[in-house]
């Protein structure tokens, strides 16, 4: 059966009758089950067109449903509820409802980019699935994943300064995130290095924890980086049909 | 030999500053005892790596873009970068200046509010550390300057995603005899082989890590890497060689997160393929940092006479 199809034999979604003779012949149990009527009115025209105005999901309406992102895709091996061809698939139908069931595992995109170079239209399924992922996120279907407050605390530092320091990205990365930065195999990890590196280096790395690498004379670089991000959130915000709020500067 | 890319600019970026310092240390070490000159892009910043096109694919390409401007505005038409992540956007910014004209509006908007004058295409050529030691010494030269030989090492050579993929950024690959592959890259294996290292068939050269989401979604990443780990064993190698500093730091801590969490260890030891090719060029093994690598390969290399 298509993967389109798939949702019509949910559980929910089949009738079988235990008890049922059609014309004189026995027909319950297995025999009996079928497939329920369904009738879709809930669409959501605007679902495509508010993921193609976000960046990434420029090119959705090329897809041709071939499956060669679904085909190739590194997380579908994993997981097969992963399916890029399938949520381009809804989301072109404004099947909203239904693509809102994998609300939580879109965001999971390792961005390996297999499905950019297998799709023969140019879709760019990756950015589609951050295009999705963003959306769910603006409209409130879901909370930011730890993906997005990844991106949020590492492109706020290059933001910032022009550059990234990766120990104080990690610690608030964790902290908001509500892990513990003790983690069993992070702490032998240090450990070992600890114990074969030389106190230069060590020192060196202490010291770009406490002075923050940065690039020199990056001050309007940074505001032009923060007013055009302003500018950004603001223009996706108002293609969603979301009201405008002001977002916080970085730096 | 040649004179091509005697003398390039160099884009460490900010991994090589932090994590991936050996590759940093590893691959200026490689250059001096080639003989070729590395000269470090001023004031340069971050590429913007994932995480920024995440926010805004057009502000990465400005990023980059920036940097870019650094390399001609010092006099050079060649940047080399070593790291995938870098490599690929500086490829990428390259390719959407040329390509798309809302890219090119906001460069020249970001870089105007910059007090800068943005970087126009086709002025600076990015190349990897691959491209770099392959067209500046060749394989066969490089054969010839091994003190050290690898002597039959195993190695699985490990390429990642942004080295090859989206393809259309790499105009120069798939381009017949001599050019890279982006389905079965080999300019990796070709320089460890010159340098006497014996290359298992591996079959995810170009699979991906999980570097993204290496600690925003651990458990996937730990899954990706496991695979690359037990693979590379099942072809018997005894080493992954590595040329970006994301797959290189992802591919040692999920190995240790794999032991820790899961329960899996896996003892196949990971080197950047400058730390492996600057021993067999008769460095040691500290001089390439490989004391710095999270896992250790010391006995391994001293078993091999190595380092």
């Amino acid at each position: 059966m298509p993967i389109h199809e798939k949702s019509l034999i949910r559980k929910e979604n089949l009738i079988r009758n235990e008890k049922l003779a059609l014309e004189g012949v026995d027909v319950s149990g297995d025999w009996s089950t079928f497939i329920g009527t369904r009738v879709i009115t809930d669409y959501n025209e605007a679902l495509e067109g508010e993921i193609a105005a976000l960046p990434g999901g420029e090119h959705i309406h090329r897809c041709w449903q071939c499956g060669s992102c679904t085909n190739s895709c590194t997380v579908n091996a994993i997981n097969p509820e992963f399916n890029p061809r399938y949520w381009i698939y809804l989301i072109r139908l404004g099947l909203e409802e239904e693509l809102l069931r994998d609300k939580d595992i879109i965001w999971q995109c390792v961005s390996c980019n297999k499905c950019t170079y297998a799709c023969p239209r140019d879709v760019v399924p990756e950015g589609v699935m951050k295009a999705t992922a963003h959306w769910l996120e603006l409209k409130g279907h879901t909370r930011p994943s730890s993906s997005t407050i990844f991106d949020e605390e590492f492109s706020g530092q290059v933001f910032a300064k022009g550059k990234i320091e990766e120990g104080r990205l990690m610690r608030k990365f964790f902290a908001r995130t509500g892990q513990k930065l003790a983690q069993p195999w992070l702490v032998a990890i240090i450990r070992g290095l600890v114990a074969r590196m030389p106190a230069g280096l060590l020192t060196r790395l202490g010291l770009a924890a406490l002075i923050h690498p940065r690039t020199r004379d990056w001050g309007r670089t940074r505001d032009a980086i923060n007013e055009y991000v302003i500018d950004q959130h603001a223009r996706q915000r108002r293609a969603l049909g979301l009201a405008v709020t002001p977002t916080e500067r970085h730096g | 030999m040649s004179d091509k890319y005697r003398k390039v600019a160099y884009y460490p970026g900010c991994a090589l500053e932090g994590t991936g310092h050996a590759y940093n240390r590893s691959t200026k070490e490689v250059g001096k005892a080639l003989g070729l000159e590395l000269v470090e892009l001023q004031n340069w910043n971050c590429c913007g790596a994932m995480e920024v096109k995440n926010v805004d694919p057009k502000l990465q390409t400005f990023l980059s873009a920036r940097n870019l401007k650094i390399a001609e505005d010092m006099g050079f038409d060649t940047v080399m970068a070593p790291c995938n992540g870098c490599y690929h956007n500086l490829k990428k910014a390259e390719y959407d200046l040329s390509h798309d004209a809302a890219s090119r509006a906001t460069v020249e908007q970001l870089s105007a509010k910059s007090g800068a004058t943005a970087y126009q295409a086709g002025h600076v050529s990015t190349i990897h550390a691959l491209d770099w030691i392959r067209d500046a010494i060749g394989t066969e030269e490089l054969g010839k300057r091994v003190k050290n030989s690898l002597n039959g090492l195993k190695i699985a050579n490990y390429y990642g995603c942004m080295y090859t993929r989206p393809r259309h950024i790499f105009p120069e690959k798939d381009q017949g005899a001599g050019s890279e592959s982006t389905s079965k890259p080999h300019f990796m294996d070709d320089l460890l082989a010159a340098a006497g290292a014996v290359n298992v068939e591996y079959p995810l050269k170009t699979a991906c890590c999980g570097g993204a989401h290496t600690l925003s979604d651990s458990d996937t990443s730990t899954r990706l890497v496991l695979n690359l780990l037990t693979t590379a064993e099942a072809c018997g190698a005894d080493v992954i060689a590595t040329e970006c500093p994301t797959c290189h730091s992802g591919l040692e801590m999920h190995q240790m997160r794999a032991e820790k969490v899961f329960g899996k260890k896996t003892t196949v030891k990971i080197l950047y393929f400058t730390q492996l090719l600057g021993m067999a060029l008769g460095l040691s093994a500290r001089r390439v940092g490989v004391h710095e690598n999270f896992s250790d390969a010391r006995d391994l290399l001293k078993a091999r006479g190595l380092g």
